[in-house]
């Protein structure tokens, strides 16, 4: 029987995940990294390869997606986005070359060509503000000086991505110059309406979905959700970034029921693309690029612990909440895997998916334990200086 | 005293101060009505030593506890301020003359110059009572002005 062969994998698959997360809760850890582990075993070439039901998940794993970036959008309003550009710009500006810079190297050294150049540029540029808030939280960091200075830079890679996605979109559609710059300007102008219908009739689309009943908001939200994530796509726009913008467009209490209404669902179909993801990639691929993976995990250490310390820096901070704010920002997850999976998904170098997930691997794990770090580091440091005035 | 606020894009709101004895204190406002109460390190004060998560109930308490002293100092200060001023608790008998009669009906203010504040009735305060307020054996006014004025009020609303 075909339909309860695929009910016996999903309901194990998804009791799996359940598992992994008890993990990662016990631990403290941040669940993506098993999600992508998870993906690997039960992929082509992993220890427990699936047979029925892949439509299910690389649907679900849009979903996904849309949902990650949706309710990333939620936690921002339109206001707070125009407030850190003016603010952080130039802060904002060094992350993005900084941590660009060695994804664009490695594809470029390695004949991948420029368009893997600028996907690989996103896949070791963007921290993940998920893991990243997580560890604030984790630590008691909410409260310290450089703490502002780190949320602004992730409010501004937020932003960067909702103008880098198109631009991948274009370039992975394999757009000449002509038909290329017709695509951005389109998605330009989309952007710019969708912001201008947040920023000033923001209260409209409140008005539309407001409903005293929950499933009521739940259906409508949704629904508005995915069907502009679909018409961007249609569009060139890239479906995620019109989710995300749709996410800003909502604010104040109604942001507050959306955002935990659809938490729940944002977990399940998040963690089946972090599934999916896992699951095209073959664990075969992985050993060959690990040793790119591990150079460029170095690398990215290195450029978010600069950035951080520039950023902390520009506020007064001292060195102590310099190094905070490095090792911070160094966990990188599910939008370097998001880039990642449009990469792969387009047929770029077949090598760019297993050395995404490995970065992943390392960093998702590595940035949570070195923050906890950070502090007894910056202690030697100052007794070294004490001792040698 | 400085407090300075700082937004947290996707998280809420940061107010920090610093007491007059030097140690710096915060309150990190989560959209969700999550507070942490923040207390910074005395030798850094970028680190906080101390974060204590509350939930909106256990903050409210804690501002109660914080303020309600406050206003009971102010309280203090305004009589210091305003020395000669007495208030006080009259009841209304059954069988007073005003038992039944209106505020504006005993002209306590021209008669007296001390002035009925509130009445208390059935465990309720009706403050800044209107004239035209009719007065209800068991109620208790309550009346600001000097001794001997107060004196005369309690008078008139026993005997007329």
């Amino acid at each position: 029987m075909h339909g309860s062969v695929m009910l016996i994998e999903l309901g194990a698959i998804i009791l799996c995940l359940g598992l992994l997360g008890a993990v990662s809760v016990r631990f403290s850890i941040s669940p993506i990294p098993l999600y992508l582990l998870a993906g690997l075993a039960f992929g082509q070439g992993g220890i427990l390869p699936l047979a029925t039901s892949d439509q299910f998940i690389s649907a679900g794993a849009e979903i996904g997606v849309i949902l990650l970036l949706f309710t990333l959008g939620l936690e921002y309003t339109a206001g707070e986005l125009v407030g850190t550009l003016r603010s952080s710009a130039v802060g904002g500006l060094i992350d993005l070359v900084l941590n660009a810079a060695p994804g664009v190297i490695a594809a470029l050294v390695l004949g991948w060509g420029p368009v893997a150049a600028v996907a690989m540029g996103g896949v070791t540029y963007v921290t993940s503000s998920g893991i990243t808030a997580k560890v604030l939280g984790d630590l008691g960091w909410l409260g310290n000086r450089e703490t502002p200075a780190v949320l602004s830079l992730l409010v501004f890679e937020d932003l960067t991505m909702a103008v880098y996605l198109p631009i991948l979109t274009a370039l992975l559609a394999g757009a000449g110059l002509v038909s290329g710059s017709i695509t951005l300007a389109v998605s330009a102008l989309t952007i710019g309406v969708i912001l201008l219908v947040a920023l000033r009739f923001g209260w409209a689309v409140e008005r539309f979905v407001a409903s005293p009943s929950d499933e009521v908001v739940l259906l409508k939200v949704l629904g508005l959700t995915v069907l502009v994530a679909g018409v961007a796509q249609k569009l060139q726009v890239s479906a995620a970034v019109g989710a995300f913008l749709v996410g800003i467009a909502l604010s104040g209490p109604l942001a507050h029921t959306a955002r935990e209404l659809l938490s729940p669902l944002r977990d399940l179909f998040a963690a089946v693309f972090f599934v999916f993801f896992g699951l095209h990639t073959n664990p075969g691929d992985l050993p060959p690029v690990a040793g790119i993976a591990a150079l460029l995990a170095v690398a990215g250490i290195g450029t978010k612990l600069l950035t951080g310390w520039i950023a902390a820096a520009r506020l007064g901070t001292a060195t102590t909440g310099r190094l905070r704010a490095g090792a911070a920002l160094i966990p990188r997850g599910e939008f370097n895997i998001v880039i990642a999976g449009l990469a792969v998904a387009a047929g770029v170098n077949p090598r760019l998916g297993p050395l995404a997930a490995a970065y992943v691997l390392i960093l998702a794990v590595a940035g949570p334990l070195l923050a906890r770090a950070a502090e007894p580091l910056a202690r030697r440091l100052r007794r070294r200086d004490v001792k040698v005035p | 005293m400085d407090l300075e606020r700082t937004p947290l894009p996707g998280i809420g709101l940061q107010h920090v101060f610093t007491t007059a004895r030097g140690r710096r204190v915060g309150v990190v406002s989560h959209r969700d009505g999550r507070r942490d109460l923040v207390i910074y390190r005395r030798d850094d004060p970028d680190s906080a030593s101390e974060a204590v998560v509350l939930n909106p109930e256990e903050a409210n308490a804690l501002a109660e506890l914080l303020g309600a002293a406050r206003i009971v100092e102010r309280l203090a200060e305004l009589h210091r301020q305003v020395e000669g001023l007495v208030s006080e608790q009259i009841p209304i008998m059954a069988g007073s003359a005003y038992d039944g009669r209106s505020l504006g009906d005993t002209r306590t203010r021209t008669r007296t110059g001390a002035s009925i504040v509130a009445v208390v009735r059935d465990r309720e305060v009706i403050a800044s009572p209107r004239p035209d307020f009719v007065f209800r054996a068991g109620d208790v006014v309550v009346a600001v002005g000097t001794a001997e004025g107060t004196s005369a009020v309690a008078a008139i609303l026993a005997d007329g």
